[in-house]
């Protein structure tokens, strides 16, 4: 009796092998919806100034893939001028193209987004922000900028996650960054 | 059919009548576990007032007997009495198989091994039940770092994996109670998925020669054996309670077992770990507590001559990962490297948030053997391994709980082995192996894959020879082969298909194209062969010299093949190249053992050549929209590992005794010529011991741990162009720590307790002096430091 049962376990695993591959369908192709491919920073000037808009745009489609990512500045800065700023970001592997901002600006408290001055305009560009989370702490998606002079440098932007909040900058901020991106701007008179 | 039974029966009466009872039963008697002849064995029956003993060789004869069946008691000192049934029908001849007893049930069972499976011409290193024990709210890693020559890569506290001579993840076959682990190896932030507490023994042998399991192990073979069953009747179990300080946590285990001397066993075990935020010398290491879930089950019957057994465990364990490591381009790994505390502390906690791993293994064995007289032992043996990996990012939105990547990996398998004497000095070991395997990664993630879709098969065969030239020397040959194949679905991204040439080298192996990614069906087949090839010389008494060559070859695993894109936890591109074949390793491993009354030491010299080895390097800086990134690709050259391995054990007195156990180990990329990254600096332990028997067996130890700083190892620092300050910074990602001493106390006190049981009481300090280190194993050391003080307690009931 023991040796039936002996002999009839050993036959199972030839069973349980024969039924395991059904794996026959090709896999789904995974499109990532978190991926931000495209930052459009647009600065419109405020009302009574006499200056065109600009737009600041990077676009990197295949995200972490090779190609390197399509950097635009629409035109020159003027001085003397204070511009509204605002940030979009998308996805636009999708199509129609996901806003990714809605998100960040749903998860407010998780995020924050900074613009910083570098180079030769670094003290001559003035940022407030103007929107907060909803704890009050500053979001910065929507923001002012002004300019006190003219000379040629960069406009960096960040956005981090899970930033400490309130903090000094980016100095202290922590978190991690999810985008950052650098212009070479000019302001001219 | 009841005709013929009939006249059968008939005739067998008339061949009754005139029965012949001149026949001579004789045989041998050998111990059931090496065959070794029992001197003096005796053999009684006693309804036929028949007694005889065997001689020097283990030889019986008995003379004139019936052709009947006769009923045998069978005796030796030592081992269990055993009945055996035999019909004699002419001149009879059998070997007789006694079994020696196992010594008692806590300690290691020396006595009763199964020398038949092992290699004995590799040094096999092991770690006592008891060292185990104290390891119960440890892993694997941690508790394989007290053997000389093991190392510990790791990535923070929790996540452990062994490093053997240099080597680890696909370069190491770690076996769980005879199954070889299937468990996403391949992965340097995936330690192996065992359950410690199932543990009775371990054995490591740092080389391939073992090659009844796997052809692959350029590094070594780690061996987990859960408790051998005695055959008697009886009911034991071991339940330990262990409690941290660093990490506020604990950890419990209980196990039960139930044995019957008609062979029939049934063991039953479970853990559980809770653990919450663990620390430094200096600061809480926010998100690193840890949880574990296991159990496991055994049941069969062992009747000498043929047994079975069913084994099934089950692992579950969700580990955070240090919230501080998540970066996620260079700028963010130099603002870490720049802060000397990790740039996100919080109070202490048990809440485990993203990012974390989860991950359950579950095992299930099927073994039966068979001895048959005339050829030797078969075994036999079926097991299937579901291993599911979930990591958990830090996501936005929709996604915010879902893993990133959720891995499912599932392996049969079946293997037939033949253990057999060819004569009394030759020894036979061969089998045949099969296993099919499947990975498939959820695509429900919104992840892109890390590791593809696939199908693999697998299949072995083998041979080892072991043959003793003389009572002093032993020779070991062996060779294996084994057929791999591979059917694999995997998207590339359209930009790097074409980037890297496949679209030229490759173009046959798409399947369809889509909008920006390709979807392609590689089929690749490997064959490789494996030998080994030893000398084991016993000689001038308590000298031992072993030598072993061993020839591995390990195909490459998948994320050699196929990585492709960013890993976010070591926030770096990693791409990984279909044209690798496998790696060949050339193992020289030679041992000196000496083994006096009070003074025992081992030396362990190797050099390991490995041809077409794999490695991975950084190659250029990708600018993405989150910064830049380092790129780091897989290529194959040839590389050499060599290094030696000491190990010291002196009884000063009855009191007092003292071990010491080094390692060193240098390895060199041959084609580049220049250091191996990531190889465990020279280091030192020594402990001083005291132990008094008499005062329930007390013991106090002082252990000092030094690490050398790692002085050879490749340049891999880059710089990075930094938007805000306008300046280039060095990412220095490639210089090790300084080197660091620790000391521990370990301590442990014996009690009888409730008539026949035990309680073990133990008591350590790790890290007495509250040392602020950093160690150049652990992935996580450009983050934060190592671990505090830990104050541990364990206790361990044995009943």
């Amino acid at each position: 009796m023991k040796k039936h049962i002996f002999y009839a376990l050993l036959a199972l695993p030839l069973i349980i092998v024969s039924c395991s591959k059904n794996e026959d369908d090709t896999p789904e192709p995974v499109n990532e919806e978190e991926v931000i491919t495209t930052m459009t920073v647009t600065l419109i000037p405020k009302e009574g100034f006499d200056a065109g808009t600009i737009i600041l745009q990077t676009k990197d489609l295949d995200g972490d893939g090779p190609n390197a990512p399509v950097i635009s500045v629409s035109g020159n800065l003027k001085n003397a001028v204070f511009y509204t700023g605002s940030v979009v970001f998308l996805n636009e592997t999708e199509s129609p193209a996901e806003n990714i901002t809605e998100e960040v600006e749903e998860e407010s408290d998780e995020h924050q987004f900074f613009v910083t001055p570098g180079g030769g305009i670094a003290d001559i560009i003035g940022i407030e922000y103007l929107n907060n989370d909803s704890s009050g702490n500053i979001l910065g998606t929507q923001f002012e900028l002004n300019t006190l002079g003219a000379n040629e440098g960069t406009l960096t932007f960040t956005l981090r996650h899970e930033p400490k909040k309130p903090n000094s900058g980016l100095s202290d901020a922590g978190g991690e960054t999810d985008f950052e991106a650098s212009f070479i701007v000019s302001i001219l008179e | 059919m009841l005709r013929k039974l009939t006249l059968l029966f008939y005739l067998s009466n008339i061949i009754a009548y005139s029965q012949n009872c001149n026949n001579i039963f004789s045989g041998k008697v050998i111990d059931f576990h090496d065959g070794s002849p029992l001197i003096g064995a005796i053999l009684v029956s006693n309804d036929s007032d028949i007694l005889v003993q065997t001689d020097l060789e283990g030889n019986f004869i008995i003379s004139n007997l019936c052709e009947k069946t006769y009923v045998f008691k069978v005796s030796h000192p030592s081992c269990k009495e055993i009945t055996y049934t035999i019909k004699i029908d002419g001149d009879t001849t059998k070997k007789l198989r006694l079994e020696h007893h196992i010594e008692q049930l806590n300690e290691v069972s020396i006595y009763g091994e199964s020398n038949d499976e092992n290699s004995k011409t590799f040094l096999e290193n092991k770690i006592s039940t008891e060292t185990i024990d104290n390891y119960s709210s440890n892993t694997l890693g941690d508790l394989l770092n007290n053997l000389s020559g093991i190392s510990s890569y790791k990535t923070g506290n929790t996540i452990v994996k062994p490093i053997i001579n240099g080597l680890h993840s696909s370069r190491i076959i770690v076996i769980n109670n005879g199954v070889r682990m299937e468990d996403q190896d391949w992965g340097i932030e995936h330690a192996p998925n065992i359950d410690i507490n199932s543990i009775e023994n371990i054995k490591l042998i740092k080389g391939a020669g073992l090659l009844q399991y796997g052809g692959s192990a350029l590094g070594g073979i780690i061996i987990a054996e859960p408790l051998r069953i005695d055959v008697k009747d009886s009911i034991y179990g071991k339940t330990i309670l262990s409690a941290s300080t660093n990490g506020k946590g604990s950890n419990v285990s209980s196990r039960l077992t139930k044995t019957y001397s008609n062979g029939w066993f049934a063991s039953a075990q479970i853990s559980y770990k809770y653990y919450g935020d663990f620390n430094t010398a200096d600061y809480i290491l926010s998100n690193t507590g840890t949880r574990e879930k296991n159990a496991s089950f055994r049941f069969g019957f062992n009747k000498f001559s043929h047994g079975l057994e069913l084994y099934y465990s089950n692992f579950n364990n969700e580990t955070g990962i240090l919230r501080a490591s998540h970066a996620h381009s260079a700028q963010d790994i130099i603002r870490a490297i720049n802060s000397s505390n990790p740039l996100i502390i919080n109070d202490f906690t048990y809440n485990i948030n993203a990012p974390k791993q989860k991950f359950s293994h579950s095992l299930l064995k099927l073994k039966g053997f068979k001895w048959f007289n005339d050829f030797g032992k078969l075994n036999f043996q079926y097991d299937f391994q579901r291993n599911k990996r979930f990591e958990y990012d830090i996501r936005r939105g929709s996604d915010k709980y879902k893993p990133s990547t959720d891995l499912k990996l599932e392996t049969h398998s079946i293997k037939v082995d033949l253990l057999s004497s060819l004569s009394d000095d030759f020894k036979l070991k061969s089998g045949i192996s099969g296993r099919y395997q499947n990975n498939f990664p959820d695509p429900d993630t919104g992840v892109r894959r890390i590791i593809p879709d696939y199908d693999k098969f697998d299949f072995a065969i083998y041979a080892i020879l072991n043959y003793y030239l003389s009572k002093k020397i032993l020779l070991e040959a062996g060779g294996r082969f084994d057929y791999s194949y591979m059917d694999v679905f995997k998207f590339y991204k359209t930009s790097l298909w074409d980037s890297r040439g496949y679209n030229i080298l490759f173009s046959n192996i798409i399947v369809n194209e889509l909008d920006n990614q390709i979807l392609t069906n590689s089929k690749l087949n490997f064959k490789n062969f494996s030998a080994t090839i030893g000398v084991n010389y016993d000689f001038r008494n308590n000298n031992k010299i072993l030598f072993n060559y061993a020839l591995a070859s390990r195909i490459p695993n998948p994320a050699e093949l196929y990585s492709e894109g960013l890993h976010h936890s070591a926030a770096r591109i990693e791409l990984g190249d279909l044209r690798f074949n496998s790696e060949l390793g050339h193992k020289l491993t030679f041992t000196y053992l000496k083994n006096k009354e009070n003074f025992k030491f081992s030396i362990n010299p190797f050099i390991n050549f490995i041809k077409d080895f794999i490695l991975i390097e950084p190659t250029k800086i990708e600018q993405t929209i989150r910064g830049s990134f380092q790129v780091w690709e897989y290529k194959q050259t040839d590389a050499r590992l060599a290094g030696i391995d000491f190990d010291l054990d002196y009884i000063l007195n009855q009191h007092f005794s003292f071990n010491n156990q080094s390692s060193l180990v240098k390895g060199y990329d041959l084609i580049k010529n220049g250091p191996l990254i990531n190889l465990p600096p020279v280091n030192t332990k020594n402990e001083i011991v005291y132990n008094n028997l008499k005062l329930n067996n007390l013991k106090l130890s002082l252990q000092s741990e030094y690490v050398f700083r790692q002085n050879e190892y490749p340049n891999n620092n880059f710089e990075v162009y930094i938007p805000l300050s306008e300046t280039f910074e060095l990412v220095n990602i490639s210089d090790p720590p300084e080197s660091y001493h620790l000391l521990n106390f370990n301590s442990s006190i014996d009690f009888s307790v409730f008539n026949k049981s035990k309680l073990n009481l133990t008591f350590r300090i790790n890290n007495i002096l509250n040392v602020s280190y950093k160690n150049y194993l652990n992935r996580l050391r450009y983050y934060s430091h190592d671990l505090g003080r830990n104050f541990i307690l364990n206790l361990k009931l044995n009943y």
